[in-house]
């Protein structure tokens, strides 16, 4: 047991109620990191606790600045471990009318972030009354993501035009950023990015970067297994946005049986046989359902 | 241990020698204890034969290093990716001349691919040493061929079917070679031969390979434009796209590569080195944090 003379003790204030330790919840005003769990966490981690890991989305996407706006691509396959968990997703996020962004890494994240600075960018510009700009998405991105060192798994390609005009992102996990001519992330980044190396050119037109960008997703889809399926793109320029859901399918389902299936009967054994009639059985059959509100429409809608 | 001054002297390195037995009742045999008192005497003293192991009490013997016996687990000097292709009149593969020490270049005039025979060439990735092995072994094999003196030479499916084997029993034995190989050449019945081998004795072939980090990048390319049929320029545009998109984006590479190729009817060649055109005007480089300053 320590001594007395070092043994340190807070003085409780007169108005506070005497309480055991100051944590956040006492205080929610207080800035700063929050580490009141890092205890229990690691008191739970010593008994053999194992956090689940958060699902992966696996990924490639990309983006490239041509002349007059910016190509945003993405695949569409969402991996749960080792199993496809969402064959046709959507990587390519709203955040405004003028900028998109791609999303790697963990889904939930990915999904919620942009969501949430989608929501802040509206209400900006509802206060400003002025378009959004990529820079201010870029922004908000980096110091949520920073503020979480890392713990929000989203890597995103961020893409858009505005008056500066067309501008591509990458942001990391950690809150890090980088403004690029052409940018990949994701497991299909590398094979994207061998593309991009191979064939970006400065000023090219936007047919030709629509190309580059399926073909870089392509790439990914064919050499990395935790992309696949369909290529989404996003052409956004200063007159407007393309959002080109499934623009290729290079994954269609090649077997369909010609004949179709037909089953005739006898192909399901039948083990019994047990008929009522609508008098017979105690079924409500016949029910008259009287609405207390709202008018009869409102039933329909489900 | 026995006192060497006593009056009874012991010819030097014998141990005390059994006391053997010819009674006719008991036949031959040893002495057992109890039997002769002074003979059990001498072994009051005798320690059995000592275990040799090592200064700290356990271990090899003659060792300090601790523990049981031990085998590379790190690679020291080490060369990066190889690229190979099949085309029309040959075979070609494509690697840089560094090799690294950690995180140093340090030696930037390594010849990472070798001629084997008038038909084989071969390039590594992995640690040097181990390559230069591998070489003794394959030098090995060409001074057999060169006494038989029947005019044949092993062609490079056998050099690579022997390599298999030997990295994959190095594996076995909890040793391996830590190199992924690249066995490129020409059959004797007018096809091209590319195989790979892996330190674990993985080993597959194809009509483009790579080892190392050209899987991640070279191979999409290849897969995408490579055809078996393409002509020597075609070949070589393709394989230095790949070079420059390998050294653009792996930290331990630098720009200055070889191209090794085996074509039908010539010696094998190493090229000179030479370096890829890079591009780095790009206007999004000139002001990145332009207007997001804390961006780079």
């Amino acid at each position: 047991s320590f001594p007395r003379s070092i043994r340190i003790r807070r003085a409780p204030s007169r108005d506070a109620p005497p309480t055991m330790a100051h944590s956040m919840r006492d205080d929610p005003d207080a800035g700063g990191f929050n580490f009141d769990n890092v205890r229990r966490n690691d008191m739970l981690r010593g008994t053999g606790l194992h956090f689940k890991n958060a699902m992966k989305t696996g990924t490639t996407i990309s983006g490239i600045v041509f002349k007059g706006g910016v190509v945003l691509g993405a695949d569409t396959r969402s991996t749960n471990g080792e199993t496809v968990a969402d064959k046709n997703c959507e990587k390519i996020h709203y955040i405004a009318p003028n900028i998109y962004c791609c999303g790697a890494g963990t889904a939930a994240d990915t999904e919620a972030v942009t969501g949430m600075i989608a929501s802040n960018l509206e209400l900006h510009r509802m206060a400003t009354k002025r378009a959004s700009r990529v820079v201010t998405a870029l922004t908000q991105l980096k110091t949520h993501l920073f503020k979480y060192q890392g713990h929000v798994g989203a890597a995103l390609v961020l893409g858009g035009c505005d008056a500066n005009g067309p501008h591509l992102f990458t942001v990391y996990p950690h809150g890090s950023s980088d403004a690029l001519p052409f940018a990949t992330m994701g497991s299909g980044s590398l094979a994207a990015m061998a593309v991009f190396e191979s064939d970006f050119k400065q000023d090219m037109t936007e047919t030709e970067a629509k190309e580059l960008v399926a073909r870089s997703i392509r790439a990914g889809i064919f050499n990395d297994l935790g992309s696949g399926s369909n290529v989404d793109l996003c052409v956004i320029t200063q007159s407007g946005v393309q959002y080109l859901r499934n623009h290729e399918t290079p994954n269609e389902r090649t077997y369909v049986r010609s004949k179709g299936y037909d089953f005739p009967p006898g192909t399901t054994q039948l083990n019994r046989r047990n008929f009522m009639t609508a008098s017979s059985a105690s079924l409500p059959l016949n029910e008259t359902v009287i609405i207390s509100e709202g008018s009869p429409e409102d039933a329909m809608v489900m | 241990r026995r006192d060497v001054h006593n009056a009874t002297r012991v010819p030097f390195g014998v141990m005390i020698p059994v006391r053997v037995s010819h009674n006719q009742s008991i036949g031959p045999g040893v002495v057992p204890a109890g039997v002769d008192p002074a003979y059990d005497a001498q072994y009051a003293n005798h320690k059995g034969p000592v275990a040799h192991v090592g200064a700290n009490g356990f271990g090899r013997p003659f060792s300090v290093a601790p523990g049981p016996i031990t085998h590379t687990q790190t690679p020291y000097v080490t060369g990066t990716t190889v690229l190979g292709m099949k085309y029309k009149d040959g075979v070609m593969i494509a690697c840089d001349t560094l090799g690294s020490y950690g995180s140093t270049k340090r030696y930037k005039n390594l010849q990472r691919m070798r001629v084997v025979n008038a038909k084989t060439i071969i390039g590594f990735t992995g640690e040097l040493s181990d390559f230069d092995y591998i070489m003794t072994l394959l030098d090995e094999l060409n001074t057999n061929d060169y006494c038989e003196d029947d005019g044949k030479e092993l062609s490079p499916k056998e050099i690579y079917s022997y390599l298999c084997r030997v990295m994959y029993n190095r594996r076995n034995k909890f040793d391996p070679l830590w190199n992924s190989l690249v066995v490129a050449g020409l059959m004797k019945d007018g096809t091209q031969f590319l195989g790979t081998v892996g330190m674990i004795g993985q080993h597959y072939t194809d009509s483009h390979l790579a080892a190392g980090f050209g899987n991640h990048m070279a191979r999409p390319l290849f897969r995408e434009k490579h055809t078996d049929d393409m002509s020597e320029p075609e070949a070589r545009a393709l394989m230095e796209d790949a070079l420059r998109a390998c050294v653009m984006r792996d930290k331990s590479m630098m720009n200055k590569f070889q191209i090794a190729k085996v074509e039908f009817g010539k010696a094998p060649t190493v090229s000179e080195p030479f370096a890829v055109a890079t591009s780095w005007d790009y206007e999004k480089f000139k002001n990145p944090s332009e207007f997001a300053p804390g961006t780079w």
